[in-house]
Parts: structure tokens; sequence; C-alpha cells
């Protein structure tokens, strides 16, 4: 129907807002990104990025602590996820909550929570960086792996598993050929809300006293520095990283992110 | 009802901006204040479009529509004395009842006492009584039907429009609120316009019937006049069941069609090509000796009141309703009184498109070469070394020259493949003419074109049309 | 076997989310510095928390910042959503794709770059708190949309005419139809805004004055210092946001209980 009424006209201030604040910062940072201090282009920065032994190993370290996070976080929340789902418990989604309602609770002080109970097992932080920086972001990240998890697998068809065992699958095989792939729409967004706050949220090894660089720290540091050119590339960088991540995982994963939340 | 008209639409069109498609074309009517006045069709006909066009809900693109005599074709729908009920009835789910109805009377600022008095009012109307404060959600579909014509009625519109609302009910419900709704609106002299597809609705209900097709009004009249005499055949086939002949008037009051001559009333002149409807229940069986035509009894279905008998007559076949049953297999005669016979002029549904011709001297439509001799297009004109010269000798100019391809419907040819003929479309119609089935096939190009096919394809079919080349007449186009 | 086997992967799972903050709440109660060591109940650390100035404006700075940019987003966001749901097809593709930008986007680089436009380029001086609101509503706004924007779907297209037609201008159908209709999205969305805007540690690190603290910045400055007193008081205050949001996820449960009860009773 055409639209003879001017309620298209609302949306006219939040596209200026997106404009200015959204998509114009993103140009600016393009162009710091390939410039220098007086103002010429430059490919420098670009060149530096990917010369520079430090920077390519804090790139590489990020994937790889990304990596290790995601994984360790999907291997525990599918089960709870799966237990949670498949279960014919009458208040499931009290538990859904009870696991939900620490994101409620400020990041820095659930750290601050995990640090001191780390520093009493462990004596000093110091000596395992990497394992509590693992720990740190598990438990930062759990509920954004487990609330897509729960919500693919509750609304698989159970007449699917049924049908599945009917044809002659053990359970074994019912996981493995049915549940795991029909699973994957909650794994892959689960995957996309975990493994990018990993590489780049600084934070969580800050806290835990682990000294190495990782993607967002070197952000952390440029701004420090107020060298916007470099910063702006390593931004660049990681935004290229999103931009493949996004289109790999498919644009209406995206869509669910903001929904598992809600 | 009144002779006054208190609506009417002078050639209402409603053409889509952005993909171009007409919904509504040319539309005209008048209508008599407390007049019960149905919109009918198959979807898509346009009739929900023209609706939506008295409500204010879409502006025309062009003409006008006047309310007492105001044109009101551009006015916002709350700037209307005009009120729906919706298919879905759209009541708001999150105010009561009373809420509801006095939606319309709280904007007019009307006092509280007087609303409360006018919302009793019409709950009692509508037999509801007593449900001021119950919740949307606790209503059954029938209740909130009735609420929705409360809440319209209310504001004591000029016209009331009703956009299918009985669609949503199961059938016995339908009846009954059929019944009511006619009841309604004798007691409350309003207007009513209603849409519908159900043929059978309209003419329980109506003044008069608008029927429509593809956009465009096919014939507006009272429900008798809509049955009995079908203005074509699209008319006749949508409402009630219809045996439609092709024919040809062969004298004075006499046609012939489906292998016999028979007698009529309608006074056409002798020789015009026409379509003829004959209702199943005026067809009359005769022993076979006295039948005008005869034919063979091919099934027989008892329908409760009578006998539904098809009969093959030749290459036609008949649809018979009569309370005689007949065997399956036996040969009946079968005559028809003047009365029983609807004559409708045929329409011209030659095909017509323009060609170029290309640089080897085919003609080209729309990428495609239609390989024809054109010497034929041009009388006495022959081809040289690749040029065309015409009767004098002299050379013609084939490039600026259109040439205008017509063709019959019976001599296109309907295949499978899109990719046979010169250009394909989709079925977005189809009527049985007795031995034949006719199409209206919309190309790819958005031509609507008619194609005759003894052969049943479906609604929607994608089809190649093929148009032999030797079937063609050309003339050329100044 | 099969039976213990899901309740118990679950329940270590809540132990797992759960253990710290409570161990940390238990020791909150003590005054002790660091966890293990087993000392006497003392109320030092609410006592400190309540009556040190600096931590108080920390935290209603907090407050204050999330209410004013979480109104700021829920106004933008609805009427983002409810102007790209009624715009051309292509024209509402595109309004999604940008207010997808800083939802997929590293809270990082949505910092930093928001820093360098207003900052370095226009020039705005943080200490305004310009950008640091600006930044909040950037980071919540595109979610208050995206809850809207499913009520919108929901919603019975013919309301909205219903409306005009009863007599109602676009103004008004708009604020007594459309807006109830999508009201639980639009407070889902405020909630969400809130949520994020509490969470939030970069957006403020590279947009904040100097001399405003957010929770978030605060504690992370603080466990680099040494200031014993300050860290154990934070201790306390991670008790008593567990204690606000325990209290509103239960009434929250509550309240749900009893309009899905309402509801089976009218029908």
């Amino acid at each position: 129907m055409k639209k003879t009424f001017a309620r298209k006209y609302l949306g006219i201030p939040y596209a200026i807002f997106l404009v200015l604040f959204v998509i114009a910062p993103l140009l600016v940072l393009f162009y710091y990104a390939f410039t220098n201090a007086t103002g010429h282009f430059t490919v420098e920065n670009l060149i530096g990025f990917f010369t520079d032994s430090n920077t390519i190993g804090t790139l590489l370290y990020s994937l790889a602590l990304a990596l290790v996070v995601t994984l360790v976080c999907l291997l525990i929340a599918y089960p709870i996820a799966y237990v949670l789902a498949r279960s014919k418990f009458n208040s499931k989604s009290v538990v859904i909550m009870l696991f939900v309602m620490p994101m409620w609770i400020n990041f820095t002080l659930r750290l601050t929570a995990l640090k001191e109970i780390l520093t009493a097992i462990e004596g000093n932080l110091a000596f395992h960086p990497f394992i509590n920086t693992v720990i740190g972001m598990t438990y930062d990240f759990l509920p954004f792996m487990i609330l897509p998890l729960y919500n693919t697998i509750s609304k698989l068809d159970g007449s699917l598993l049924e049908a599945a065992r009917d044809l002659g699958a053990g359970e074994i095989q019912v996981f493995l050929k049915v549940t795991l792939p029909l699973s994957m729409p909650g794994i892959v967004s689960g995957t996309a809300m975990v493994f990018l706050p990993a590489m780049t949220n600084y934070v969580v090894p800050d806290m835990l006293y682990n000294s190495t660089y990782i993607m967002g720290s070197l952000i952390g540091s440029y701004f420090s520095a107020y060298d916007w050119h470099n910063g702006s590339m390593i931004a660049l960088v990681l935004l290229l990283i999103i931009v493949l991540f996004t289109l790999l995982t498919g644009s209406e994963e995206e869509e669910k992110r903001g929904g598992a939340l809600l | 009802m009144s002779d006054r008209y208190i609506i009417e639409l002078n050639s209402i069109t409603k053409t889509y901006e952005d993909n171009g498609f007409t919904a509504v074309e040319d539309f005209n009517l008048k209508v008599k204040q407390g007049e019960f006045v149905t919109f009918l069709g198959p979807s898509g006909c346009g009739k929900t479009t023209t609706l939506r066009m008295i409500a204010g809900f879409e502006l025309p693109s062009s003409g006008q529509i006047l309310l007492d005599g105001q044109d009101i074709a551009q006015f916002p729908p709350n700037k209307r004395p005009i009120n729906t009920v919706f298919q879905r009835y759209a009541l708001f789910p999150h105010m009561n009842i009373y809420d509801n109805i006095a939606f319309g009377l709280k904007l007019k600022k009307m006092k509280p006492e007087l609303i409360k008095k006018k919302v009793s009012h019409v709950l009692e109307m509508v037999d509801l009584e007593g449900f001021e404060k119950r919740k949307v959600s606790t209503l059954s579909g029938g209740q909130q039907q009735r609420i929705a014509i409360a809440r319209a009625l209310v504001n004591e519109p000029k016209i009331l429009l009703l956009d299918e609302p009985l669609g949503a009910l199961d059938l016995k419900m339908r009846k009954e609120m059929q019944l009511e709704l006619k009841n309604m609106h004798a007691k409350l002299g309003i207007t009513f316009i209603y849409v519908t597809h159900d043929q059978e609705e309209a003419l329980t209900m109506s003044d008069k019937i608008v029927v429509m097709n593809n956009g465009r009004t096919q014939q507006i009249g009272t429900p008798e006049d809509i049955y009995n005499e079908p203005k074509n055949a699209f008319v006749a086939d949508f409402i009630g069941q219809s045996n439609i002949f092709k024919g040809i008037m062969t004298g004075h009051l006499k046609a012939r069609f489906a292998g016999g001559e028979f007698e009529c009333m309608d006074d056409v002149p002798e020789g015009t090509l026409v379509d003829v409807v004959v209702r199943p229940e005026d067809v009359i069986i005769t022993k076979p000796e006295d039948g005008i035509i005869t034919g063979k009894v091919t099934s027989v279905i008892f329908k409760g009141i009578h006998y539904e008998i098809a009969v093959e007559s030749g290459k036609y076949e008949m649809v018979i309703q009569s309370i005689k049953s007949a065997k399956v297999g036996d040969t009946i005669g079968m005559s028809l009184e003047p009365e029983g016979i609807h004559i409708m002029i045929a329409e011209d549904h030659t095909t017509r498109f323009e060609a170029e011709i290309g640089d080897d001297l085919n003609l080209v439509y729309s990428d495609r070469t239609i390989p024809c001799d054109v010497t034929k297009v041009f009388p006495g004109s022959r081809i040289k070394d690749g040029e065309l010269f015409d009767a004098s000798g002299e050379k013609i100019d084939t490039s600026e020259i259109k040439v205008l391809v017509s063709i019959q419907p019976g001599d296109i040819q309907l295949s499978d493949d899109v990719e046979a003929g010169l250009t394909s479309g989709k079925i977005i119609n189809l009527i049985y003419k007795g031995d034949h089935y006719s199409y209206v096939v919309r190309t790819i190009h958005g031509h609507d074109l008619i194609v005759d096919d003894e052969y049943l394809w479906n609604m929607d079919d994608t089809v190649g049309l093929v148009m032999p080349e030797d079937k063609m007449t050309f003339s050329i186009k100044k | 076997m099969k039976k213990i086997a899901g309740p118990i992967i679950v329940v270590l799972g809540l132990i797992f989310v759960y253990a710290p903050i409570l161990i940390l709440a238990v020791y909150s109660f003590t005054d002790a510095t660091t966890i293990g060591a087993i000392r006497g109940f003392s109320l030092s650390n609410y006592i400190t928390l309540f009556t040190t100035p600096e931590l108080g404006s920390m935290i209603w700075g907090t407050v204050a910042l999330a209410l004013v940019s979480s109104v700021l987003a829920t106004i933008l966001g609805t009427v983002g959503a409810i102007g790209s749901f009624y715009s051309d097809k292509r024209i509402g593709k595109t309004f999604g794709a940008a207010n997808q930008i800083p939802v997929v986007n590293a809270d990082v680089v949505t910092a930093f770059s928001l820093c360098i436009l207003l900052v370095v380029v226009l020039g705005v001086s943080k200490d305004t708190f310009i950008p640091l609101i600006i930044g909040h509503v950037v980071l919540s706004a595109p979610f208050v949309y995206l809850s809207v924007m499913p009520k919108l779907k929901q919603m019975d297209s013919s309301l909205y005419e219903a409306a005009l037609d009863l007599g109602a201008s676009p103004a008004q159908a708009l604020a007594k139809i459309i807006i109830p209709q999508i009201f639980s999205g639009i407070v889902s969305g405020f909630a969400m805004a809130i949520t994020l805007s509490l969470d939030d540690y970069f957006i403020a690190t590279y947009t904040k004055p100097a001399t405003f603290d957010t929770i978030s910045t605060y504690v992370v400055n603080a466990t680099r210092g040494s200031h014993t007193e300050i860290k154990t008081a934070l201790w306390g205050l991670s008790t008593v946001i567990f204690l606000i949001v325990l209290a509103v996820a239960i009434s929250m449960n509550l309240y749900r209980g009893k309009v899905k009860s309402e509801e089976r009773s009218d029908a």
C-alpha cells in the first residue's frame, strides 16, 4: 500500500543520528588510517601493521585466544543448553534466567570477584596468564553462548528426533546426525557473540594481570599515546575481521544477536 | 431508499507508482442513499482497493469520489464521514469493549454521559448488552464481528464499508450474520458497501452488485440482472454454474451454437459472433428424437435436490441440473426455451502487436525473429540482393517501418516450453466454453491476450505462446 | 545415571557462574582483605561504600548517565523503528543495515572512532559529557530498534487504519494505537539500554571527562591501585548490585506469573 501519511518521516531523526554518529565515525577512521600526522595520504600505517612482528604477534595471539575461548564456551554451554532445552522441567525459564542474571551485574565487578577467587586458588595470577584470561572471558561471555543455543535447541522439532530413532539411529547417531546439524544456527550466533569480544575486550586480561596485548589493547595503547593514525589502522583491521565474520556467519544471524539478549 | 445519490465514483483509476500496476481502471458507480451495494469478484480483482479508496486508505491516481456532491477523493480517512468494518475486525486489543466503541466519539469530544448512552444503545443493537467491560481477547469471532460493526455504527456514518466481514467465520455463523446484517441495513437505512468474493453472499444480501475482474467493472446490476442476464462470459462463469458456448446469429432471434440452432430472445443482427450462456437448470431433457441436439450421458451425480448430469454432444459438453435422473451411456435429447438462452456479443479477442523489420528482412519482436516472408507484408514487393523493393521497383527503407501483426485467439498455441514461442506469459484467467477453454495470458511484457485452447492448463501456469506465421495477418503501421 | 547427569551439568554451570559472586558477598561482610583468610564479621565495607563521597558520586553518576542515555536511546530507537517499518522496503533495509553496525562492531572500535570524530576532528570537549552521552546512545539505541521492530511486525496493520477510520489524526492514531501496541518492546528496549550503559567500559573510557568515572572505569582503575579499603568496599558494591538484580528478577517472575494466571482466568 502506498503510505499517504507521515509515519515514515518519523525515521528521519534516527537516520540522521546513524549517519552522524555511526557512519561518519567509520569514514573518519578510514581517513585517519591512511594519513599521517601532517594530514598527507600514506600507506605507512598499513605496511607498519603487517611488517611489525609485535602487531602481527598480537593479531595471532588474539585469534588464538578468541578461538580457545569460543571453543571452551561452546563445550560448557552446549551440554547446559541441551539439557535445559530437552528437559521437561517446569521452571526451565527460571534456570535460564539464573544463567542470564549475571549479565545485569557490571562485568568489571564480576571480574573482580573472579580475580579474588583465582588469586586465592593460584596464589599469584601471573603464573598462568593465558589460562586465567580464558577462564575470565569464559566467565564473562558464557551467557551469550548459552542463550542462542538454548533458543535453537528448544525450537528443534521433537518429531525429527523420533523419526531418526524410528529409522534405526542410536542415541549417539541421533545427536551427531540430527541434533547437532540442526543446532548450527545457535552455534553460529553464539560464536559471533563470543569470538569478537574475545579479540577486543582487553579489560579481562588487564584485570587478570596478563601483560600480553590483544587487538583491543593495541587500540587502548595508541589512544593513550594520542596516536590516532595507527590506532585507526588497528580499528580498521578489526573492522575488516568483523565484516568477514559477519559475511561468514550470515546476516540473518545478526538480527537474532539483539533478539537473544532481550 | 431515496433517489438521491449519496456517493458517486467517476472514472476512478488506481495505478501504483512503484511498480506501475493498475489495480482499478476507469471505475464508475453511483450509489443511492440507503442502498446495499456489493463489490464482487475473485481475489486481486480490485474490489478491496476500490473500497479502500472510498475509505481513504488509498488515494486514487485519477478520478472523483463525490460524497453528497463534494469531492473527497484526496481527503484522509479521518476527515470522511465513512466507517469501515475490517476483515479481521481490527479491534484494539489493549482496550476493553467500551473503549473500543467509544474511540471515535471520544475523539469528537462528546460528553461522557452521551457516549455512555450511545455505546449501550449500539451494544443492544448487536445483541451484546452488558459487554462494556469485557476484554477483546475473551470474545468469540462472531462477537468480535458484532463489536466491530457496533464500533463503526456508533459514529453514525453516512456510508458503512464492509471488507469481507464474514470471511473469518464458520459457515453456520456466516449464514446467521448475513441475515442479521441485512436486517440491520433495513432498520438503519444507512448505505452499505460490501466487498466479497462469495457470489451467494452477494446475491443474498445486495440491492446492487458490481462484478469486477482484473481491475475493471464487468457488470453492474441487481442480483436478478446479474444472474439472468450476464453481460459477458466472465460474469456468467463467476455467478452460478453455466455452460458457455461460442456461436453465431443465424437469423432474426436465431442463434447457432453447441451443434444446433435455437430460438432466442435477444435481438442481435444476423452474422454476429456471440457467446451464449445456458444455465444448467434451464436445459430440458427430452427423448432423443425431440431434442434440438442429442448427446451421450457421461456422468450423473446426485446433489440432494437435483441431479447434475454431464452430457457429451459431439465436441461440446453440456452440464444439466435436473430433478429427473439419467443413466450413464444413455443418449438423450436436449432443448432450450428462448428465455433460457443468454446471448452476449462476443468481444473482439484478436491479439495485435507491433514488430520491426530486421536487417535480414525478417520480422523481429522483442529480440525474437518471426521467420516470415516480408514480401507478404508489402503487396507486390520483392527481395533482390538482400534489399526490399516495392511494386514500382523502388527500394523500401525498412528501418522506419513498423508492422502490425494480428492473430486470432484460436490460432495461438500454448506450450510447456516457455522458450518455444514468440513470447511467454502466465495464465491469469480461464473459462470453459463448451468445447474449449478460453485463457487470459499476461505476457512477460505485461500485455493480456486471449488464447483459445482445447486442453486444460492451470491458473498461474507459465506458458510459451507459439504463434504460427501462416496464421498471422500483417499490416503496415503508418 | 543418565537421569542425574543432566541436572549435574546444569548445577556445575550455575556454580561456576555464581560461586565467585557469592563467595565475594560472604567476604564483603568481614574485615578480610583477601579471600581465603577467615576473619570476623564486619560492616566496615558497607560503611566505606555509603560514606565515601568519591564512591557515591561515581555510582550516582553512572546511574544518571544510564537514565539520560537510555531515555534518549529509547526515543530515537523507537521512532527510528516506526519510521523504518513504514518506509519503502529499500529504505527500511538500509536502515536495518546501518542499525546493525554498532551491534556487530566491537565496542573498542565504536568508542575509538567516536572519540576521533567528536573530540579530535570536531573538537568537542569531553568535559561537556556530550561525547559520552552520544556514545552510550550509539551503543544502546540499535537494541531498542531491534526490540521494537518485531512488535511492529506482529501488529495487525489494519489497527492503525481502523483508528484513522474512526476519526483519529495520524498523530492520534500513533499515540493511542501504535505506541500501546508496541509498548512491551519499548520497555524491554529501555531495560536493555540501561543494562548496556551500566555495563559499558570502552565507550566511557574513550569519551568521558577526565574527572568523571563510571562504575566500570572506576573498578578497573581501583584494581590497578593498591587502595585496599576501596577494593573491599567494591565487594560490598558488587553484593548490593547482586541483591538488586535478584530482587528485580524475582519480582519480574512473579509479575509474569500473575499476568499469565490472569489471562487464564479470563479465557
